[in-house]
């Protein structure tokens, strides 16, 4: 692309060549995530690749709200685990049946709208700051109460329980002729493939309604409220009604991969679903990755959780290896890997200001 | 101004609002026709642009109320004034500066013709609306930065693209808000023709905040001075012009001297 006849434009070639890279990136990293069970067979690997799954949907979602409506709020998590502690509560009291999976998941949905339309018409109107607040308050009031409530959300300890017999190991998808499992590439074709199949799938579709909102008229729409509400409105943009539906529209697929992971992983409590600690990975995951752009949500996730863990890993060995420099071991002593974690996102900062994918694709000067 | 049998297409009534104990608009009646085009005039601070605010909706008056054809349209919302046919453009450039150029206006016609039940379609795939937007981008002389985002424009093409929003609304009532204001001398014309074909249509009312006495007199059917909020003026171009109030507020001609 660089030594053509045609006089071109050095900046706008650029933003091509970073259009290219990042969604090659990401076009690999859906081929792993497709592929994951038969390229990653272990159970470390496989658990990770289906937190991966969820929380791409995680983090685009809140890229819907963040990056491309420029509403700030912290009660996605809050949204995420309705959907997850409906369907625990529901595979807990009416056992593993895929009735319960969908009751649970509907109720679940069902209270994200009802408190999503309720937090959005009663302060999307007033400022941004106060917004951020009320979600703030609303998510800690939930963290509360699923501790407190604990006759129904089983408190700290949260909830343990089965999911359909379809995603248990010993389920056999494929039988040999002999009635064993059979393999498929090395791979035992149990249960778990199913159930990575399952996250997978759903994922992929909430992904693929995500994009499909951003790029219709709509999401034009969402951009330009970011970018300046008060124009918006006077064009003929019913600001508050736009910004309400979209907050619903985020809470409402939130609400779906919490139901999605709680299916996955069998236990839900308030440090799988809840925790604040997950509402910053996934701000700073949309940060990472670039706001505004849904596709840096994949690249910003994926370094996140490879960085959450495997980093631990990757600084044992390279203490190891360093064993007979002074220093250095004691600086890459796995204990430290927080310290490392912080210098990484500096980094990824200072060099992407607006995110990976954002700075790649050079969004708003294309 | 003729037709006073008819409903006007834009009133208001007594028009007030008050910042602190300051009335920037006191007490304002004016009624504005379909097919007529009103210069509205005025020192800086008389309350052109507070009056606009008040009419579009992004104020709510101390006092009085805003008609549409005969409708009391005082309590609508700015998006549901603009949906309704009210239309207007800023003084101070107000677009969507990330936005290329042609989704600005693209938003704009679509904010009118909406997008109906396609709600997920891709955007691209609108071609009407993608068409009407092109046309109106070509209109205001803006095709060869379609894909700039508005930010990145001059201050003349901004100013261009600030009244080409206003079209794409197509409303029934117009307002422009000094649109020539800080343009070069070779790109006022653009404006000024594109106003001249508003004006061309018997339709459409126009309101247009100008300064410039050249672009007053070339485009106005009447002309309405304000001054410290209050219409103290009101009638045929060379009568207003001519008032010793006017050369005196408007040009800073003392009275006695233009008597
Ligand atoms: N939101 C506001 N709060 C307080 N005072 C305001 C506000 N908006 C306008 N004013 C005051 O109202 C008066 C009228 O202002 P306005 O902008 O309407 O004048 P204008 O006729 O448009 O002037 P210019 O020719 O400079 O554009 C000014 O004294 C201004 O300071
Ligand atoms: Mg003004």
């Amino acid at each position: 692309m660089t030594d053509t006849a045609i006089p071109s434009n050095p900046p706008a070639d650029r933003a091509r060549t970073g259009r290219m890279i990042v969604y090659g990136v990401a076009g690999l990293i859906g081929l792993a995530l497709m592929f994951a069970p038969f390229l990653f067979p272990d159970v470390r690997s496989g658990q990770v690749a289906a937190r991966i799954c969820i929380f791409i949907v995680l983090a685009a979602s809140y890229d819907l709200l963040i990056g491309y409506t420029g509403i700030v709020s912290f009660a996605h998590t809050m949204f995420f685990g309705l959907g997850a502690y409906g369907v625990a509560m529901a595979l807990k009291g009416m056992g593993a049946t895929w009735g319960a999976i969908a009751l649970g998941g509907s109720a679940g949905v069902l209270a994200a709208i009802v408190l999503a339309v309720l937090i959005g018409v009663l302060s999307l109107r007033v400022k941004a700051i106060f917004f951020a607040m009320v979600t703030l308050a609303a998510a800690s009031v939930m963290a509360v109460l699923a501790s407190q409530l604990s006759d129904f959300t089983g408190g700290e300890d949260g909830i343990v329980y089965s999911a359909p017999k379809l995603f248990s190991p010993a389920t056999k998808l494929l039988t040999t002729d002999d009635g064993k499992v059979a393999k498929l590439l090395g791979v035992s074709m149990n249960g778990k493939i199913a159930a990575y199949y399952f996250v997978f799938l759903s994922c992929l579709a909430l992904f693929y309604v995500l994009n499909r909102i951003v790029r219709s008229p709509l999401g034009t729409v969402l951009e330009a409220i970011r970018e300046n509400d008060l124009r918006a409105e006077a064009i003929g943009y019913r600001v508050v009604a736009y910004r309400t539906s979209v907050f619903v529209i985020a809470a409402v697929i939130a609400a779906l991969a919490g139901a999605v992971w709680a299916v996955w992983l069998r236990y839900t409590g308030p440090e799988t679903t809840f925790s604040f600690a997950i509402m910053i990975d996934i701000l700073l995951m949309v940060v990472i990755g670039g706001m505004g752009t849904m596709v840096g949500a994949v690249i910003g996730v994926v370094i996140m959780n490879l960085a959450q863990f495997y980093l631990k890993d990757l600084m044992g060995a390279a203490a190891e290896a360093t064993s007979a420099v002074p220093v250095l071991p004691q600086l890459l002593d796995p204990d430290r890997w927080l310290l490392w974690l912080g210098l990484l996102f500096i980094l990824l900062v200072y060099f992407f200001p607006a995110g990976i994918a954002g700075t790649l694709m050079k969004k708003g000067s294309h | 101004m003729g037709q006073a049998m008819t409903t006007p297409s834009l009133e208001t009534r007594d028009l007030t609002i008050r910042f602190g104990g300051h009335a920037a608009v006191n007490n304002v009646s004016c009624a504005f026709n379909p097919g007529e085009l009103t210069v509205i005039v005025g020192p800086n601070g008389a309350g052109k642009t507070t009056y606009f605010n008040l009419i579009s909706g992004q104020l709510t008056p101390t006092a009085g109320s805003v008609l549409k054809s005969g409708k009391d349209i005082s309590s609508l919302s700015p998006s549901a004034r603009a949906k309704a046919g009210l239309g207007r453009a800023f003084q101070l450039t107000n677009l969507f500066p990330r936005l290329s150029v042609l989704e600005n206006i693209r938003l704009a016609v679509q904010a009118r013709r909406g997008f109906g039940p396609r709600l997920f379609a891709r955007a691209a795939s609108f071609t009407e609306l993608g068409d009407r937007a092109m046309e109106h981008l070509k209109a205001a002389r803006l095709e060869h930065v379609a894909a700039l985002p508005a930010a990145a424009l001059p201050h003349g093409d901004q100013r261009k693209l600030e009244v080409a929003m206003l079209l794409a609304m197509e409303p029934d009532i117009f307002m422009f808000d000094e649109p020539t204001a800080g343009m070069s001398v070779d790109e006022a014309p653009v404006i000024l023709e594109l106003i001249e074909a508003i004006k061309a249509d018997s339709g459409k009312t126009v309101l247009l905040v100008e300064h410039k006495m050249d672009v007053v007199r070339a485009l106005a059917d009447r002309i309405v001075v304000l001054h410290n909020g209050e219409l103290v003026a009101d009638g045929a171009p060379e009568e207003v012009i001519a008032l010793p109030i006017v050369r005196e507020i408007y040009l800073g001609i003392p009275a006695e001297d233009a008597a």
